[in-house]
């Protein structure tokens, strides 16, 4: 096939937002799922799980698409990437099986309450700090040997990962104290106030310390983002995130129901673009390009036609279904 | 003793793919069961129907949570333990992959909120229209993941270039040789395995009496149902056997256990397979009944293993058994059907305490028969990952070791083995409660009853 089309552009935004909106969604569910395991009585206990019962495994979903978009379009990414992060991999996913079995299960099997809280608030926190040190392990690339990953499987723990670790659990926290504020009134709303300046903090510091240590220890990010004139193209973003958190802020304390969710969205998607800079081209960092990683183009035009009909009929339904369930957390709908 | 990753991402991977696979033999048949009476509740405005829906929504929730979580392991598999398959092979069949995804994940999950938590915020008709999309969900589903599994097992449409392989044809890729029969052997399995488990509770409730009305209808309902099915997966199935003797003469030789190749072969009923020594030793078989069956010619040749390369060979017993449980299976599944035509006819269905009885026992076994086919037909094609082409061996990701895949499976074994029994007892206690609990409970409430009171709320709420 005499590829006149170059597809990779359209994949990679497909990725990207496909990436970036499971982020979002199922982030906030997590970050629920960590709060959850801060609320005191079984009432505010049983009103956070509602808050996310109906929309969960829709947002998961999300990572399956992520997963096998990763596959068809860019399958030398998916076949170098996925083995490096053997590990986290495994615990998030038996995490994220524990926090989503747990929905069913506490509400069903009520002996053992306690034992499937714990399984989904611990479970959203380590599947959080999983995903948070898959991401440290991306960034920090791989040992690739041609077209395999050629490292140890446990190349990925290195402090610097333990610390993407940390600022994903303080990032979803702040998405899923938001939602939070969003969702539901009086004693809960406060505490979710209060539980998302800690959060706020705590992913102000992280993201502070990766823009700090990223430019340190790999000379191509720091050029990228510091040689002229990059540096005046890229200032805005470091300048936007530190408005963004001052309007985060300012919604924690004030009386806003939406605003620190939509400021929790724009820390992420500016971090998110803090991370493509820094990368792009590179989808397997440092070694291969999103052209030199891509499937053909036969596959790619084929999985296309079918995702640029669906996509739009898959969001219109998605928010059909959040369109059902909007408004505060009522007490007669959902597991009771 | 030498830890081989190889052996281990195998065992792994049929570890979390065997319970992952009991799921969606019960939900995609439930789905659709339920989508039939919230349509029929719909049409004839009956509560019964509504009584056993609710009933089955709590019991599909369950299920289908558990599915989920199971099977978003799944794609990641083929990244971390078979990353040189997934290289290899993924311009071909990830994109399948990929429009399950699209297709059908998004609709089940979407419309999952709404059949589970909705009842009260949707008119009616939305309800059931909800119910049918997550059947049609997993219905979609079912078909993209058997068309990649076929194109494993009988690749077609495809070039090889450097190793890796290209796609040619969209069509004959998915439309492959094995995927029409393999589409509706296992659909038609599916469906079979969730009418038994109907069944099997229909009697149960029938024996406690106090739901007997509702496990009445489900008994006769489920009983026509299974009488259409039972025959035609015979039938899907014998002409898969016909596609595998012609695509896959090595596998239908490990199946049937046949050393030497030959013309009016016997049927081997049982034996004990040796495979170092490429004979069978206990045998008791039916003269010239297996050219007839497999062939559906006296005369038919039958490939004999001894004509492939040892190293092609699919492990004999392992695939033999498999197929002869599978196989009892549906034969007392359709003895079952026929003896409850026998009582039917004489007006004595729902009061026979031994078909009760049988219907109980019957219950669990089409999970069997599921997990009995599927080892046929994944160990008849080893020792390939696509069948003729890659070999398993070559699949496995390089830089794992076999204590890296050992911690991985003592993972999964321990986090399933807790997850999965803990959601079986929950559908059994779901079951022991019976619908009408179901109905008195919120999540599935009526919206009709309720309506009336909305009415007279409503006035006064507003200033």
């Amino acid at each position: 096939m005499n590829a006149a089309i170059d597809f990779v552009p359209v994949w990679t935004l497909i990725l990207g937002v496909g990436v970036f909106f499971y982020v979002l969604l199922d982030g906030f569910d997590l970050g629920v799922g960590m709060l959850f395991g801060l609320e005191p009585d079984l009432r505010s206990r049983n009103t956070v799980m509602n808050s996310i019962a109906p929309i969960w495994d829709g947002n998961e979903t999300w990572l399956v698409l992520g997963g096998v978009a990763l596959l068809a379009a860019f399958p030398l990414a998916f076949a170098i990437i996925i083995p490096a992060v053997y590990f986290p991999l495994l615990v998030m996913l038996l995490a994220l099986a524990f926090r989503g079995v747990a929905f069913e299960f506490r509400y069903r099997d009520v002996e053992h309450k306690t034992f499937w809280d714990h399984g989904f608030c611990y479970g959203s926190t380590i599947g959080t700090f999983a995903q948070g040190v898959t991401l440290g392990a991306f960034i920090q690339g791989f040992k690739v040997d041609g077209r395999h990953f050629a490292g140890s499987s446990f190349d990925f723990l290195t402090p610097f990962s333990i610390l993407t670790g940390v600022a994903l659990i303080f990032g979803y926290g702040l998405l899923g104290a938001g939602w939070l504020i969003l969702k539901t009134e009086g004693d809960i709303q406060a505490r979710a106030r209060r539980h998302g300046r800690l959060c706020l903090g705590g992913v102000l510091v992280c993201i502070a310390a990766v823009s700090v240590w990223t430019p340190l220890v790999n000379t191509a990010i720091a050029q990228r983002w510091l040689s002229w004139p990059n540096i005046a193209l890229f200032s805005p973003v470091p300048a936007a995130t530190a408005l963004v958190a001052y309007g985060a802020w300012r919604a924690l304390n004030g009386s806003s129901h939406a605003g620190t969710f939509v400021a929790a969205v724009g820390l992420f998607a500016l971090s998110y673009l803090g991370i493509v800079i820094s990368l792009w081209p590179m989808i397997v960092p440092y070694k291969y390009t999103l052209w030199e990683a891509a499937s053909s183009p036969a596959t790619q035009s084929f999985l296309l036609v079918g995702t640029l009909f669906l996509l739009p009929v898959i969001l219109v339904y998605t928010s059909w279904s959040y369109w059902v369930f909007r408004g505060k957390v009522r007490a007669d709908v959902g597991y009771h | 003793m030498e830890l081989d990753p190889v052996f281990l991402s195998r065992l792994q991977f049929a570890w979390v793919i065997a319970w992952h696979i009991l799921m969606p033999a019960f939900t995609v048949g439930l789905a659709s069961y339920i989508a039939l009476l919230e349509g029929l509740h719909f049409a004839t405005g009956r509560e019964i129907y509504f009584r056993i829906s609710g009933f089955w929504i709590k019991i599909f929730s369950v299920a289908f949570g558990v599915g989920v979580v199971s099977g978003v392991v799944m794609p990641f598999q083929f990244g971390t333990n078979w990353s040189r398959y997934s290289d290899a092979t993924s311009n071909v069949i990830a994109p399948l992959f990929a429009y399950e995804g699209i297709t059908a994940f998004f609709l089940e999950s979407a419309f999952l909120g709404v059949l589970l938590f909705g009842r009260k915020l949707v008119p009616p008709w939305a309800h059931f229209a909800s119910a049918l999309m997550v059947a049609l969900g997993t219905l979609f589903s079912s078909f993209w993941i058997l068309a990649a599994n076929s194109w494993m097992q009988t690749p077609a449409g495809y070039e090889v270039i450097e190793g890796r392989y290209f796609p040619t044809d969209w069509m004959q890729i998915i439309f492959n040789p094995s995927f029409p029969y393999r589409l509706g052997h296992t659909v038609v399995g599916f469906y079979v395995t969730t009418g038994f488990v109907v069944l099997g509770v229909a009697a149960y409730l029938i024996r406690r009496r106090d739901f007997a009305a509702e496990g009445r209808i489900m008994m006769s309902m489920t009983l026509w149902l299974l009488t259409i099915l039972v025959p035609l997966q015979i039938f899907l199935g014998d002409q898969h056997g016909l596609n595998t003797l012609e695509y896959q003469p090595a596998k239908l030789a490990a199946i049937e256990s046949h050393w030497d190749t030959g013309r009016r072969v016997p049927l081997i009923l049982f034996a004990v397979p040796d495979q170092k020594n490429e004979t069978n030793h206990f045998v008791l078989e039916v003269p010239l009944l297996g050219s007839l069956i497999l062939a559906h010619d006296v005369n038919g040749e039958i490939k004999g293993l001894k004509d492939f390369p040892t190293a092609d060979r699919a492990p004999v017993a392992v695939t033999f058994y498999a197929f002869r449980v599978m196989v009892g299976i549906g034969t007392l599944m359709l003895v079952v059907v026929g003896f409850s035509w026998w009582l039917r006819l004489r007006g004595r269905l729902y009061d026979s305490p031994w078909f009760q009885r049988a219907c109980l026992g019957m219950a669990p076994l089409g999970f069997v028969a599921v997990l009995a086919g599927w080892t046929t037909t994944e160990v008849g094609r080893q020792p390939w990952t696509v069948y003729g082409l890659l070999r398993t061996a070559d699949s496995v990701s390089p830089s794992l070791s076999g204590f890296d895949v050992l911690l991985s499976l003592l993972g999964y074994m321990a986090v399933y083995l807790i997850i999965f029994p803990a959601g079986a007892l929950l559908m059994l206690r779901l079951i022991r409660r019976g619908p009408a609990a179901a109905a008195a409970s919120p999540p599935v409430e009526s919206g009709r009853p309720s309506r009336p009171i909305t009415v007279q709320l409503e006035p006064e709420s507003r200033p």
